[in-house]
């Protein structure tokens, strides 16, 4: 026995100290940064992307759309990740750095208003949504349902799509909005709480990504103004942008993208990889099937 | 002397042990202490304290727990005077009425409900009790601070029944004997004699319980609504500090205000159930000395 433990023991230490091929010889990388919404997506991606090229690497980390685009102005990362459109003084950081953001739009992410399916309200204003979620009506016959009271519900605050919504319904796109969620709000620790109280109470009313829609609850349809026409959230309405509450997620590149880093955008754009978008729950821009 | 050394060592080392768990706690409070001290150098303790809004993302950030600590206490209360009545009633039972037979499956089925999970007490509550309490009062939501009160109060049962009955059948032959041969009846006797020699030992078991009950986070987090809003009565959704640090920890910024408002939380959560441990000691310490 205890030869045995000494000959496993000095197996293990000669397998740790056995040096890995490939550490620096051929061996390529691409690092790519930014949103937080797109790290889970940009991970499978990777992933994938990666399972048969054992000499390739592909780093992917979080922290924001505008860490990424640092990143990328400080040659840090190869690809920047964003679920928003570079802004204008990004632009003109760029310019002094010497860089030329290159983007790709690789998919959508389109959040679904989701009420129960008992519910007679099947469409609501984006002001209506932002008098709701902020408490100023708070009983359903006021947007055309029965004499009750409307149960907000909403994520934590740390998700990225409690940001989302809270910057583009809320507070409307007007970044010196100081507009916040009711307190009356009840924050959900997940996407799929927020599903489940909605399937079985005919009082709320909740946001969540487009992966949610089904049979079982009711998804309302949204127009930006009363004059305008209800647009209810499909992918093809997502990726028209007729669908109002819907971003769309991009990769920057600086320049065209040349070697391993345009082997992975096209990899993103390819059929496989718009699956893979399907997949993680957001909308492909073009249409694929999984 | 060989066995004087072992006793020596031996010694020690049991003697190390009773002592880790004072480090532990002090180490614990130290670093609580710290974090959280940090804390108040930038906000106003009575602006954190009695402030009503919880906003600690937004921009300026508001950290008022005053509507948490409500919420904790509402949560807790509730599950306190659920718990208490039939935890005291069933202990007694077993220990004094129930027949052998009875007993011994009471007592397993007991001990088995302490086995259970709490993230299962959590789903098996939002999927059954939630609906149920929505529609028996006939409220907006059924994610409430009485469905959560009831949820805990069914894992401070096993506490409070188990060391209550300990308590209770440690009582001496001799009180009894003596009240029966007086004319007492059984009843009179229970009431009267055994209750009250084990009622030190019962004030233990149901602080044991309410300390349960406040530290409890997962089952609290999935079925009271976590709306940091003051709640006007045990009917309407409320926020514990206890969900709120675990919702909200996974995703600060380390060394950020929020991250250290969330240690502060804490502070207060360790001061509160120090102080409940603090005034159940006096009690029994009194109770004693007569």
């Amino acid at each position: 026995m205890r030869f045995f433990k000494i000959f496993a023991l000095c197996f293990l230490i000669a397998s740790c100290s056995h040096p890995h091929q490939n550490d620096d010889g051929g061996r390529e990388s691409i690092q790519i940064k930014g949103s937080d919404t797109i790290v889970n997506l940009a991970q499978v991606w990777a992933e994938r992307f990666v399972a048969n090229k054992p000499d390739v690497n592909v780093g992917v980390t979080g922290g924001g759309s505008g860490t990424g685009f640092a990143a990328l102005f400080n040659a840090t990362c190869d690809i920047a990740m964003s679920s928003r459109e570079i802004e204008e003084r990004e632009k003109t950081l760029a310019q002094n750095k010497k860089v030329s953001p290159l983007e790709f739009k690789v998919g959508l992410d389109g959040l679904a208003i989701l009420v129960n399916k008992d519910n007679p309200v099947d469409k609501l204003t984006i002001s209506q949504l932002r008098d709701i979620f902020t408490a100023k009506i708070t009983n359903w016959k006021e947007v055309g349902g029965y004499d009750e009271k409307i149960v907000i519900l909403s994520r934590e605050s740390n998700s990225g799509t409690h940001m989302f919504f809270k910057e583009h319904v809320i507070r409307g796109g007007d970044k010196n909005s100081k507009e916040e969620f009711s307190p009356r709000s009840l924050l959900m620790p997940s996407s799929q709480a927020i599903y489940d109280e909605i399937y079985q109470n005919p009082h709320a009313l909740g946001y969540v990504g487009m992966g949610f829609i089904n049979a079982k609850v009711k998804a309302l349809s949204v127009s930006v103004d009363e004059n305008s026409e209800y647009i209810y959230p499909t992918s093809e309405n997502v990726l028209s942008g007729k669908y109002p509450i819907s971003r769309p997620l991009y990769l920057y590149t600086n320049g065209r993208p040349q070697g391993l880093t345009k082997d992975f955008i096209d990899y993103a754009l390819s059929d496989a990889g718009q699956k893979i978008v399907l997949e993680t729950d957001f909308v492909p821009i073009k249409a694929v099937s999984i | 002397m060989k066995r004087k050394i072992i006793d020596f060592i031996i010694e020690k080392i049991i003697f190390l042990c009773g002592v880790l768990s004072i480090v532990f706690v002090v180490l614990i409070f130290c670093f609580l202490l710290k974090e959280g001290v940090s804390f108040f150098k930038d906000y106003d303790v009575f602006k954190f304290v009695f402030g009503k809004l919880w906003y600690p993302s937004s921009e300026p950030a508001q950290f008022g727990i005053l509507a948490l600590i409500v919420g904790s206490i509402y949560v807790t209360a509730g599950a306190c005077l659920i718990a208490v009545p039939l935890g005291v009633a069933a202990a007694l039972y077993i220990s004094e009425i129930a027949p052998a037979g009875v007993r011994d499956v009471l007592k397993s089925c007991v001990e088995l409900m302490a086995a259970v999970p709490s993230v299962v007490i959590g789903f098996v509550g939002m999927a059954t009790l939630v609906p149920f309490v929505r529609e028996l009062f006939d409220i907006p939501t059924g994610l409430t601070a009485f469905s959560g009160s009831i949820m805990l109060a069914f894992m401070a049962m096993p506490t409070i029944v188990t060391i209550s009955e300990d308590a209770i059948r440690s009582v001496p032959w001799s009180y009894k004997e003596g009240a029966l041969a007086l004319g007492a009846t059984r009843w009179q006797t229970i009431r009267r004699i055994v209750l009250k020699a084990a009622m030190p030992g019962i004030i233990a078991a149901i602080m044991l319980g309410i300390g349960r009950v406040i530290g409890e986070t997962m089952a609290v987090m999935m079925i009271t609504g976590n709306a940091a809003h003051i709640p006007s009565s045990i009917f309407e959704p409320v926020r514990t500090m206890t969900a709120t640090i675990a919702a909200e920890m996974g995703e600060t910024v380390r060394g950020g205000m929020h991250y250290k408002s969330l240690f502060a939380i804490g502070l207060v959560l360790f001061v509160i159930t120090f102080s409940v441990n603090f005034i159940a000691d006096l009690i029994l310490g009194k109770k004693k000395r007569k």
